[in-house]
């Protein structure tokens, strides 16, 4: 078996890892808009999609079908390429992020040195999807959300990439890798504690890189009907949606990477080695993503959205300096080699 | 052919037919995008010379952000294609003229003396410990620490300058600061119940003259 | 100077913010109020406005007697009454229209009525298929009214004590 796998081309092997990775986020995505009513419905009293199949279970089936059996249509005038090359942009970023996102030790299809640069590009790439869609729909609400929408993931991806100046700081590596196994040790070392106003503000940041409630006026159903997609239908719609929601797992991911130790068991490593479940894996790593992916929808729930000044004035006035006041700090933590977590 | 050099016949490829979209496109939001490919096929470039952390930047920097911002503003500008073709071919000599001088001047900066592959041979390809970004880090920050410091306060400068430049105070204005509205207390700061007096009953201007009104 | 730290740590804190997640959490926990519909029925009061019906008395003759009084009442105008004397000398409609898109189910109609004999029922799943069956003849009402007989007396009588 493993001889055979050898015997593949590198490309064909590739190829598969890809599928490997791709196809159970696409299962995720799919079951995390069902989440997402159960959740919220949960929240509101009520009890969510039940319908299709046992407890609803197969309603993103039934979505997904009606999505792709509905008609695309063009609106007159608009940029017919573009229009339809959007959705694909901010599709595309959200899934090939994961070609550097480690799911073990060394479990990694592209083990690079600069990985969270990486990231932070990707993540910035999927601004080009909304804007583009906004313009190419030749719609004024459309338009209308894609200028709120570009200018505030620039505003935050600032304050995102501060943040993850910070990580890389307190990490002293790029390598997701290096930066999971810097955080080796308990719960206590991992870095939520001492990064925790940049662990609040990636998460945030990431919040409003989405585009998810309660930064969503890039959509704002009550007064620009929904934003950039408005005139989205069909398979076009479900790309967009689908991009949305890769990418607040790959968000959710991050954070649990970069905060919560990623596949590092909460127990000392001493304790637990070889302890079924309790050692690090894998099934760790999965647990805090589903916490992050929880947040977003608990957020969802909770929150009203913010007006648009509120919104500016968050990221620039408030996340940018306490980023980089924070880096300072984490920075001082460093040379001074502040115990616990940088007494080695 | 290894498929590296493919690769970068490919990519190379791309990059130059991007490039000449760029100029020649009517369309300035196609423009952008087409700049947006030129600028991700030669991020790649970069990272087949093993150039990671300048690739990844090049991505980050000008596609992530700065194109955003471009895009940003062509898309709100209402551009007459028209009266752009018209003054197109009006200034043909003069673009001509800059071009060429431009060309030139390009030639003997990065000319084949002093920027072919003899100047600068190919490092060879590198041990798995060698990271770009440390190397990139450490010469930024001993070598050409100076330079990159000055490059810094010019941006500051510019920073603080953009901002002078576009701030202005407009009294007229009927704008609401949010950070003022955060700091909102429960109390008078919200809503306040005052006890209004009931006005006094008006006394009709017929009455006082005496002659009674039929109610 | 000291309410403005204060009103700093509370923001930076992110305490409200807290209070408020701790609400839906609560509510995540609570038992659902859904009634799962064409299985489980929400309880209806014996005063439901649902469906018109004309009701007829036991011996089969039909109580309306053209009064006009909920043509008068109604303030939607959506009840047309044409009468003319029967047969047999006693005056009953020739013709007796609700048109349902106009009704508001105030429920006057059937306040005004001296005989009890425009009722409304208990019936509230009800639709059309075809142009015009939004008016409610005679007819379809009476044969609701036959259809629905025992219903609509049982929540008489157990809405009479407070009449």
């Amino acid at each position: 078996m493993i001889e055979l796998w050898n015997s593949l081309p590198e490309v064909i092997r590739i190829l598969v890892k890809i599928v490997v990775i791709l196809a159970p986020l696409m299962g995720l995505v799919a079951y995390y808009t069902l989440a997402e009513r159960k959740i919220i419905g949960y929240m509101q009293i009520r009890i969510g999609p039940n319908r299709v199949g046992p407890r609803g279970l197969l309603q993103p089936i039934a979505d997904a079908l009606k999505l792709m059996f509905k008609e695309i249509i063009l609106p007159t005038r608009a940029d017919k390429t573009l229009f339809v090359i959007a959705p694909l942009l901010t599709l595309a970023p959200a899934l090939a992020a994961w070609a550097v996102f480690p799911f073990d030790e060394g479990l990694v299809l592209a083990d690079i040195d600069a990985g969270l640069l990486y990231i932070l590009a990707l993540t910035s790439l999927g601004v080009y999807g909304v804007i583009i869609a906004g313009w190419a729909s030749n719609s004024k609400y459309a338009l209308l959300g894609a200028l709120r929408s570009g200018a505030q993931i620039v505003a935050y991806e600032i304050a995102m990439g501060f943040a993850l100046v910070g990580v890389l700081v307190a990490a002293g590596s790029l390598n997701l890798g290096d930066i999971v196994m810097a955080q080796a040790g308990s719960l206590f070392t991992w870095f939520w504690l001492p990064l925790l106003p940049l662990f609040l503000i990636y998460f945030i940041s990431g919040l409003a890189e989405t585009n998810r409630a309660p930064f969503d006026v890039a959509e704002g159903e009550s007064e620009i009907v929904a934003g950039f997609h408005v005139e989205y239908s069909g398979m076009t719609f479900a790309v967009f949606f689908l991009g949305e929601y890769a990418n607040m797992i790959l968000i959710s991911a991050l954070s649990a990477l970069m905060f919560l130790g990623g596949w590092l068991s909460p127990l000392p490593a001493a304790w637990v080695e070889g302890v079924f479940l309790l050692d690090s894996g894998f099934h760790w790593l999965l647990l805090k993503t589903f916490f992050f992916m929880f947040l977003f929808l608990w957020f969802r729930a909770t929150f009203p959205r913010y007006r648009y000044d509120q919104i500016m004035r968050l990221g620039w006035k408030v996340f940018i300096p306490i980023t980089i006041v924070w880096i300072l700090v984490v920075g001082l933590a460093v040379v001074y080699k502040l115990p616990p977590w940088w007494s080695a | 052919m290894g498929f590296e050099k493919f690769l970068f016949y490919v990519l190379a490829a791309t990059l130059i037919a991007a490039a000449g979209m760029v100029v020649t496109r009517r369309n300035p939001v196609h423009a952008v995008l087409f700049l947006v490919v030129a600028f991700v096929s030669s991020a790649m470039l970069w990272m087949l010379m093993e150039a990671e952390f300048l690739a990844i930047s090049l991505v980050l920097v000008y596609v992530g952000a700065v194109l955003v911002l471009f895009l940003f503003v062509i898309m709100m500008l209402d551009v007459e294609i028209a009266t752009l073709k018209a003054q197109f071919i009006r200034h043909l000599p003069l673009a001509l003229v800059v071009g060429v001088i431009m060309l030139v001047e390009i030639f003997l900066v990065v000319g084949p003396g002093n920027f072919g592959g003899e100047s600068f041979p190919n490092p060879g390809p590198q041990g798995p410990d060698y990271s770009n970004t440390r190397e990139l880090g450490l010469l930024l920050y001993s070598t050409y620490l100076y330079p990159f410091e000055i490059a810094a306060v010019i941006l500051l400068v510019a920073i603080v300058a953009a901002i002078r430049l576009t701030l202005r105070h407009r009294p007229d204005t009927k704008y609401l600061d949010p950070s003022k509205q955060v700091y909102v207390r429960k109390g008078p700061d919200r809503v306040q119940l005052i006890r209004v007096p009931p006005e006094p009953r008006r006394v009709p201007p017929a009455a006082t003259a005496g002659v009674e009104d039929e109610e | 100077m000291l309410q403005t730290m204060r009103d700093y740590l509370r923001s930076l804190l992110l305490l409200e913010l807290f209070q408020g997640l701790s609400v839906t959490g609560r509510y995540f926990f609570k038992t659902k109020f859904t009634v799962q519909y064409p299985e489980e029925k929400a309880p209806l009061s014996p005063r439901f406005r649902g469906l018109h019906a004309l009701r007829r008395y036991e011996n089969g003759e039909e109580r309306c007697i053209a009064c006009k009084l909920c043509e008068a009442t109604c303030p939607a105008l959506a009840i047309t009454i044409e009468a003319e004397p029967r047969a047999d000398g006693s005056r009953r409609t020739t013709r007796y229209d609700i048109d349902l898109f106009k009704c508001i189910f105030c429920g006057f109609c059937e306040e005004s009525c001296p005989v009890d004999s425009i009722v409304e029922t208990s019936c509230y799943e009800y639709c059309f298929e075809q142009r015009g069956e939004h008016i409610m003849t005679k007819d379809r009402l009476l044969a609701i009214g036959d259809q629905y007989e025992a219903e609509i007396a049982a929540a008489r009588a157990a809405d009479a004590p407070y009449r």
